[in-house]
Formats: C-alpha cells, sequence, structure tokens
C-alpha cells in the first residue's frame, strides 16, 4: 500500500505499458469489434422500413415470444432450485457434497450439442424421463417445454454461483441479532438473508437469462424446430443464413444484439450493487 | 485491511440454538431437493451419454473413433483448440498486465468491451465473420472491386482462390472469438488485488521487465492462469453454434467434433452421435477434475502467502 501511494503517478516504475495496451486494442479490434461493426454495416444496407418488416414478420414475433418465455421461465425455475442449491452447499454437510459442488459447473463445462442430444433423447417418448411422462400426458420432445427443460439445463450453474460466494460472506451475528430480538428462522431467512441475497440473486438471474436467449446448440435438437412453434430467434437467424438471405438474418440479429447489449448493461449495474452491498458488510 | 478491533466476536460461538439454524426435518428437506434436482438436470443426463454411447457394444464405439471422418474432426479441433487457446492467453496477460498494473482513463469501458463476446449468441458470433469475410461480405467486395487498394493482395487472393469462410480459418476464427474473454476475466481480478508493490519492488532492485514479469508475476497468477486455461480450453473444443455458422459443414473436412456429432445424429446413428459425444464428455469431467483441483492449489498458495 505505501510503495503504491510513494510512486508518483507520472514516473511509472514498471514496463511494458504501451505495448500490452497497445496489442490488447488491436486484437480486440480485429477479433472483437470490427466484425460487430459488420453487423451494423451489413443491416444500414436496408431501408428502415424494410428492417421493420423483416423483425415484425410473424415468425420472427413468434421466435420472440417462444425465446423470452422460455428463457424467463428457466431463469425462474433455476433462481428458486439454484437457492436451495447454493444454500444447502454452503450451510449443511452432506455424504458427497464436494462432488456435487463440482458437478453443478457441468453445463458450463459439457458441450451445447452434447446436451443437446443427450437432452432429446432423455426426453424423447421412448427415453428414460419421456416414457415416465408420457403416461401423464407430457410431452416434452418437439414441445415448447423441451426449450423450456434445455434453457434450464444451460442456466443452472449461474444461480448458484453468484449466490454462493454472498452466503458464505454472510455475517452470522446478523441472524443472530434478529434471533435474540425474537424472530423465528422464517422470518430471519425472508427479512433478513433474502434481502441481502437478492442483488446476487438477481445478478445470477439477469446472467441465466441472458445466456438463455443466445443459446443454440443444447435446444435445436430436443425442440423440434416445428415453423411459428417451438423455432428459437437464433435457429430462425441459422435459416435464413442456409438460405443465404444475409440481409435479414442480420436484421434479426441486431435486435438480438440489441437486447443482450441492454442486458449485459443491466447485469454490470446489478454486479456494482452487489459488490457495494458486500463491502458496506465488511465496513 | 482494515484492523477488526472495532468488532467484537466473542471467544466460542455458543452452541446453535434452533433460531439460527433450521430443524434437521427442513435440513434434510433442502439437501433432498437440491439433490433430486441437480440429479433429474445433471447426474442422469451425463450418465446416459456413455450408456448411449456403449449402446451398441464396445466394437461399434471403436467403430465410430476409428472412422476416417471422426479422426478429421478430432484433427480440426485439437488445430482450432490450439490456435485459438494460446493466442486468447497471450492476449489475457496483456491485457491484465495492462488494466492491473497501471491507471488510465476509459478502463471500464475496456472491461465491458472485453466480455462482449459472452453476451452475443453463438449464431451471431458466427455470423459476423461471414459478414467480414464471406463471399457476399467484405472480403467478397474487395476481391470484385474494380480499384482495389493493394492489387497484388486482390490477385493473390483470387488465384490462390484464399478461403477463410466454409474453410478452416473461419472456425478458427469463431473459436478465437467465442472464448475470447476467459483467460483477461480470470487474471485481470486476480492481478488488481495483487497489486503492483511486488512487481516495483523488482524493479527498484534492479529486475528488468521481462525478469519481472517471469520471475513475479507469473508464479503469482499461475493458478488463474491455469484456470483460464482449462476454461478456454473446455469451450474452444465444444463449440457448436458459431462454428456450424461458418464451417460449410464438409465431412471430413470442416466438420469439427460437435459437427460431426449433429451429423451422426440426423443420419439416425444415435450410438455414433453419443460415442463422439462420449469424447467430450469425458473432457467435460476431466475439466470439472481440474478445475476443482486448480480452485484448491489456488485457495493453498492464498493461505500460505498470506493476504495482502
Amino acid at each position: 500500500m505505501a510503495t503504491r501511494r510513494l510512486g508518483a503517478k507520472k514516473i511509472r516504475v514498471l514496463p511494458g505499458f504501451k505495448l500490452t495496451l497497445g496489442f490488447t486494442l488491436f486484437y480486440l479490434g480485429l477479433i472483437v469489434l470490427i466484425p460487430l461493426a459488420a453487423v451494423f454495416w451489413k443491416t444500414s444496407e436496408l431501408t428502415w422500413s424494410e428492417f421493420w418488416h423483416v423483425v415484425t414478420m410473424p415468425q420472427a414475433l413468434a421466435s420472440y415470444r417462444l425465446t423470452f418465455g422460455a428463457s424467463f421461465l428457466a431463469a425462474l425455475v433455476n433462481a428458486f432450485f439454484g437457492l436451495i442449491v447454493a444454500w444447502v452447499l454452503v450451510r449443511y454437510n452432506f455424504f458427497g457434497k464436494k462432488i456435487v459442488d463440482a458437478l453443478v459447473d457441468l453445463p458450463f463445462a459439457l458441450p451445447t450439442a452434447v446436451a443437446g442430444i443427450t437432452l432429446a433423447m432423455l426426453y424423447s417418448h421412448n427415453g428414460w424421463i419421456g416414457q415416465l411422462l408420457e403416461p401423464l400426458g407430457i410431452q416434452v420432445a418437439n414441445t415448447r417445454l423441451g426449450v423450456f427443460v434445455a434453457l434450464t439445463f444451460i442456466g443452472l450453474p449461474f444461480i448458484v454461483r453468484t449466490v454462493q460466494p454472498v452466503l458464505e460472506d454472510l455475517d452470522p451475528e446478523l441472524e443472530e441479532a434478529a434471533a435474540s430480538l425474537g424472530a423465528n428462522r422464517w422470518q430471519i431467512f425472508w427479512r433478513v438473508i433474502l434481502p441481502m441475497l437478492m442483488p446476487a440473486l438477481l445478478t445470477g438471474f439477469a446472467l441465466a437469462f441472458a445466456r438463455a436467449l443466445g443459446e443454440y446448440g443444447s435446444v435445436i435438437f430436443i425442440a423440434g424446430n416445428i415453423p411459428m412453434k417451438t423455432v428459437i430467434t437464433p435457429l430462425l437467424i441459422m435459416g435464413e443464413l442456409d438460405m443465404f438471405d444475409y440481409a435479414k438474418a442480420t436484421a434479426l440479429a441486431v435486435v438480438m444484439l440489441v437486447v443482450s447489449f441492454v442486458l449485459l448493461l443491466a447485469i454490470n449495474v446489478l454486479q456494482w450493487w452487489t459488490n457495494r452491498y458486500n463491502t458496506n458488510n465488511l465496513a | 485491511m482494515t484492523p477488526a478491533a472495532t468488532t467484537f466476536h466473542t471467544p466460542h460461538r455458543a452452541e446453535q440454538n434452533h433460531s439460527t439454524t433450521e430443524s434437521p426435518f427442513v435440513r434434510r428437506l433442502l439437501i433432498g431437493i437440491a439433490l433430486v434436482f441437480l440429479s433429474l438436470f445433471l447426474l442422469v443426463p451425463l450418465v446416459s451419454v456413455f450408456v448411449q454411447a456403449f449402446a451398441k457394444g464396445i466394437a461399434f464405439y471403436f467403430h465410430t473413433l476409428g472412422d476416417p471422418n471422426a479422426w478429421s474432426a478430432i484433427k480440426l479441433t485439437l488445430l482450432a483448440a490450439g490456435i485459438s487457446v494460446p493466442l486468447n492467453c497471450v492476449f489475457g496477460i496483456a491485457a491484465a498486465w495492462a488494466i492491473a498494473k497501471f491507471d488510465f482513463r476509459g478502463k471500464n469501458i475496456l472491461l465491458t468491451l472485453i466480455d462482449l463476446p459472452f453476451s452475443v449468441s453463438p449464431v451471431i458470433s458466427g455470423l459476423i465473420y461471414v459478414l467480414v469475410f464471406g463471399a457476399q461480405g467484405w472480403l467478397g467486395h474487395y476481391r470484385d472491386a474494380e480499384h482495389a487498394w493493394f492489387p497484388w493482395l486482390q490477385s493473390w487472393l483470387n488465384e490462390h482462390n484464399f478461403k477463410i469462410i466454409f474453410a478452416v480459418p473461419g472456425i478458427v476464427l469463431a473459436t478465437i472469438f467465442v472464448t475470447f474473454p476467459f483467460v483477461a476475466r480470470e487474471l485481470i481480478p486476480l492481478m488488481q488485488a495483487q497489486g503492483r508493490s511486488e512487481e516495483e519492488a523488482a524493479r527498484v532492485l534492479g529486475a528488468s521487465g521481462w525478469q519481472t514479469f517471469w520471475r513475479i508475476t507469473l508464479p503469482n497468477i499461475k493458478w488463474g492462469l491455469l484456470y483460464g486455461v482449462i476454461l478456454c480450453n473446455a469451450r474452444a473444443m465444444g463449440e457448436f453454434g458459431a462454428v456450424s455458422v461458418v464451417s460449410g459443414k464438409i465431412r471430413g473436412e470442416t466438420n469439427t467434433i460437435p459437427l460431426h456429432i449433429e451429423a451422426l445424429y440426423d443420419d439416425y446413428n444415435f450410438a455414433g452421435a453419443f460415442g463422439m459425444a462420449s469424447l467430450l464428455a469425458f473432457l467435460a469431467l476431466v475439466t470439472l477434475g481440474l478445475k476443482t483441483w486448480v480452485e484448491h492449489q489456488h485457495a493453498r498458495q492464498n493461505a500460505t502467502s498470506g493476504s495482502f
């Protein structure tokens, strides 16, 4: 700390600032920024009314409804179960806890195509889970429910991994104080613990939701891709690309990119809020 | 950082009374719900990959893996990961050095831009390269341009029929894009937390810039770096959506392992598809194992070196 303050800002003791920042900006521009700019360049070939026509065609509207709806529901289900998983992993001891903890990251590590064919197989009418659900009249494969199942799988680790560290750092004295003031366990959870977990929970929810919106590989196998019913927006873009209709594909991509960027902004604000909460606890 | 004199800790916490923990029944119920949920969504799919892979017996399994198209897919996947992981590693170290060791304006914008590829849908990640390098994109326009900036480049591209999209370079580029932030986002917070005093001390004592990096910085960040590399590699080998846009899916030529899995699955060769999938599922398990091990090592390093 002391050396940091002694080193005046104008004299740089450490070398390589220009080299590393220069390389960072060059590589970022080449790989990310210039190609992303191409999307907006390509869209400018369309007039505003053409663009509007493409992004509001019935197939597009149906795909937005499905993509946003299923992503939202999947993130919601994950918020509920993810909170329970995080709680159990932080607060209780049970046999095989370390393995369970490591397994939570499986959706990050398992390639989406593998997840896709596996879920499609499991939930098909003669699959392990599908044949149990069929007598109940529940069909998952080739339905919107299938999209939801795949997106739930994909979003699972986000909530657990954002809530877990906050739960670990939670000061037990707050709970003890609440208990000594006469609150019961449920009141403590609802009024003391949950409000403190809220920023992390919301961040995890937003991360899972954002990831689900763009997801492709794990969904397309189980969804069956029935036009107007189970076609997600990324698949619609893929379909336009297969027909070499780049203008249409790009217009749809612009809609998705704008939504992703807005979400990214929201997530950054949420994370700032989470961190502020944490440092307040430390002080 | 601040002395903990203001907070008062009881020497030993009184035994947990019923209002600061849950009853055994609630405990068991919550553990039960968590385990059922995780088994249904994680364990059952994982087990089923391996069961399906051997559904037609061990001979068929090795027949699938020995197929020339399978070999070509494995080689292409290794090539794409072999190029993209080291490049993103160099980028991650450079970006973390610039961001963590120096102060400059616009740092937060730079951090957001580095994370950008994570919020872009895989399909769009492929699409952007088609728009730049495809026949209808910038490169295509350049080839047909009447007054190109560099005529020798234009004629070279046309003579050699140099292709990026629907060819291997496009696959490598798309893989670099989707794995772009992995190493950087591990190293930046780590190096920020470590500060710059150790490196400054080394410099003052006469070490050169490279000596400082190799002897001070690298040993300090090695576990974080390894962590980033493991995650980066897993994604590079498993990427499907982005690669599927730029590959053209020519069997034996531009199919990676995930694309080969899709091709087999579309042929209703399920045992074959799951045979290939088992390779990637095995990779995922190795990734999880290594990740847990590295986390453990990293925690140990922090514990022995003490916090600053």
